[in-house]
Parts: structure tokens; sequence; C-alpha cells
């Protein structure tokens, strides 16, 4: 409680002194409810905005419109099907044939997995782009720092060598394996990737897969 | 020897320097919140290596929760005094012939976190006083092609605020048709760019630049 310490002055010739006395407050329940207010402030700010990955899908070709579909050279077509149970498959070139499909190769979400199979084709792109980074970063080029995404942008453009990657997703396959993927794109500096529906030879092909396997314990195809 | 006698006094702490701390510590969290809203439904966010923030204002939010139910969220604009929630909830009554009143459009103004709500149970969602009692209420927008209210809600945003921007927040466990199937509502309506909602993980960038090396 607030109190007053008072010494007692002495008396001196009948004046009466009081002698300069320093004022306590008690200070014990503002601490408290300061607590009590920052402990609430802590609990309910949201520090770390949440993230946001961007993607641009090509514009939908209404079924009344009448438009061919672009050509792209099968030699740099990398096919990637998101399967069930975080499971990721891909083969090069296209799949029109259904009596004879390409082979299929498994593999998965980590470092050594799908990202060496990227990385591999997309070399080239990659290296430049991690030496612009590097450049940059040393100050060996000097650019101002909002035109590094433009100017990394500008070098995805005129990457001719690099793979088209074309992601499909089986039926069965998980959003944060599209997440992931996309963010696989993001890593390897793919320029050219783009989402598709999957064909129904794809799918015979991951079924066959998934059977060849025999570890499939989600049964039930569609 | 007389024992030397201490006078009984409590000891007493300055609590001043304490306060001050405090006063200090509790004006930096006053001036950097930024309430967290309640989320309708738990979503687990995938990881990406994406540093980019989420902006501040202008954003549609469509989440997908792991139980396939879709909710939808949007602010009021870059100032509160827009109303563009108010606004859109009104045109989405004029498009389904519901009469929302002035005081259920306030109310839907000052919730700001997201609704999976049919058009048709928005009155009594908004009469609801908590979020128990509103939650009754959330099934899910419905995105089926009969009744695609998810597509109208895009619309009716877009009509009242065209410099919305999209994002997409999806639990990593949901099943990826339904998340097409927004992609594909979205498509339809002419919304080609989208931003999805992830948690930083930084140590993937890390890895790779060792490797190459």
């Amino acid at each position: 409680m607030a109190e007053i310490v008072e010494a007692q002055g002495k008396e001196k010739g009948g004046k009466k002194k009081f002698k300069k006395a320093p004022v306590h407050v008690d200070m014990t329940p503002m601490v408290d409810l300061m607590c009590i207010l920052i402990t609430f402030f802590m609990l309910t700010t949201a520090f770390t905005k949440p993230k946001i990955m961007e993607i641009v899908l090509p514009e939908k070709i209404k079924k009344d419109e009448k438009v061919e579909a672009p050509k792209i050279a099968k030699s740099r077509t990398l096919n990637i099907i998101l399967g069930p149970d975080g499971r990721v498959y891909w083969y090069p070139g296209s799949a029109d044939d259904p009596k004879n499909p390409p082979p299929l190769q498994e593999t998965t979400f980590s470092a050594d997995g799908i990202r060496q199979v990227l990385l591999e084709r997309n070399k080239a792109l990659f290296k430049k782009v991690y030496q612009f980074n590097d450049d940059v970063l040393r100050g060996k080029i000097e650019i101002p720092r909002d035109s590094v995404q433009s100017a990394i942008r500008q070098l995805k453009k005129d990457d001719d060598t690099g793979p088209i990657v074309l992601i499909k997703a089986y039926s069965k396959a998980k959003y944060g394996n599209f997440v992931d993927i996309i963010d696989e794109m993001a890593i390897c500096d793919i320029a050219r990737y783009t989402f598709v529906d999957i064909s129904w030879i794809e799918e015979d092909m991951v079924k066959n897969a998934l059977g060849a396997s025999g570890s499939v314990t989600s049964t039930g195809s569609n | 020897m007389p024992k030397l006698k201490l006078p009984a006094k409590s000891p007493r702490i300055d609590m001043t320097p304490m306060v001050d701390l405090f006063s200090v510590m509790l004006i930096f969290f006053v001036l950097t919140a930024t309430v967290r809203p309640q989320e309708a439904a738990p979503v687990d966010v995938p990881f990406s290596i994406s540093a980019k923030p989420i902006p501040d204002a202008n954003v549609m939010t469509i989440l997908v929760a792991n139980d396939n139910r879709v909710f939808f969220n949007v602010d009021n604009g870059p100032d509160t005094s827009l109303k563009f929630r108010p606004k859109i909830l009104n045109e989405m009554g004029r498009r389904y012939g519901i009469d929302f009143t002035p005081e259920e459009l306030r109310k839907f103004e000052k919730l700001n976190s997201s609704f999976g709500v049919p058009i048709q149970d928005m009155r009594n969602y908004l009469k609801g006083k908590t979020m128990q009692e509103r939650s009754v209420f959330e099934t899910g927008i419905p995105i089926d092609s009969l009744d695609n209210q998810l597509a109208t809600w895009i619309l009716c945003t877009r009509a009242i605020n065209p410099g919305v921007q999209t994002c997409i927040k999806g639990d990593a466990n949901t099943d990826f048709p339904i998340v097409r199937k927004v992609l594909d509502i979205l498509q339809d309506k002419n919304v080609n760019r989208f931003n999805l909602i992830t948690s930083l993980e930084a140590q993937a960038v890390k890895l790779d630049e060792e490797k190459t090396q």
C-alpha cells in the first residue's frame, strides 16, 4: 500500500521542520497488471506473417473456343506425376501410345529425389541464376535491389535448354505434394512449368506402378 | 554483550525499474500487435522456400480444410471506411434473394474470420454470439456445379473490389482433387494468378547451395 514515510522533524525553536522525505508508492499491483497485459499481447500477437507462394496458371481454354494447344518439344518435356502417399513419378517425353507407355520412374520429395532429376536437366540455367545471385551479393554486378528479381526473370525467359515440366496429379494426391513440387520448381529455378490434367494413359501407368510396387495400402481405384 | 537488534521492518523492493521495463515491453507489444484472427478450421499449411509476406489488404482467402470443407474470407480493404465486406454480403444477398438488415451487415463487417456457411444459413450464422454457436452452421461453402456459391462469392468480391488478390490456404493433408476444383472455379472466373499460403522453411535452399558448390 502507498505509504508516506515521515521522518519526524526535530523541534527546534518552536518551529516544526519536516525533512523532505521520499514518497514510496507500492508498485506491486501495477507490475501485476502489466504482467497480465504483456502476457495477453504476447499470446495474441502474430509475429510472423504467413508467407505466400505465387503461381500463375495458363488461361483456361473455353470449350467453345478453338485454340490449338501450344506445341512443345518432346525432348525437353519432363512429366511429373504426383502419386498417393507422397510418391512422385516422372518420365521424359510424352505418353501417346497406350500399348507401349514409357517407363515410369519413382522418386521422393527429398533433396536427392526429384530435385536431382530436375537439377540435372536444368543445370545451365541453375548455374546462371546462381552465378548471378552470387555476383550481386559480392558486388560484382551493380544493380538496384528491386530489379534483381526482374533480371532473374529475364534470365529464365531467355533460357532455351532447360526442361519444360508438366505437373500432373493422380486422383489420390495430397495438396501438400502439389505445394512441394511447385516449391521444387522454385528451388531448381525451372523456367517453364505448368500444371495440366492427367490423361487416362498416365493414370493407367500410375496404377501399374502402384500395383508393381505391391505396397499399396489404399485399395480401390478410380 | 547484548545482541544487536535490527529493527523489524519488512524488506521493500523498489519496483520502479521493473515497472519501467514492463512499460517499454507493453508499449512494444501494443504497437506491433496484429491480432491473430481465429481460424474457423485448423489448417496445417505446407512448407515452401518462399519468403514473400502476405499483403496487408485487398486479399480474399479461400481456405480448404482437411475435411474438404471450403471456407472463404475477404478483408475490408486498405481502409475500413471502404466497407467492402458488408457491400459484398449485400451483393450476395441480392443475388440469392436474401435481404440482410443493416445490423446483420454490420455484424458481418466486424467478424474478421473466415466463414464456411451456405448463404441460406448466413442469417442464423450471424445471429450466433459466440464462436461455438456460429460453428454449428459451418458446413462449408457449396462448390458443386449445381449450387456453386464459391463462384458467386468470388464474382461479387471482384465486382466490389477489383484490386483483390487471391490466396489459397490449404491443409497439407487435403485431397488434391478438392483443391483442383477450387482452382478450376477460380479459373472459370478468369483468376489465373494465385498465392498459396505457406510457411517458411529456409533449410531447403541451404542444402541446395552446398550441393552445387
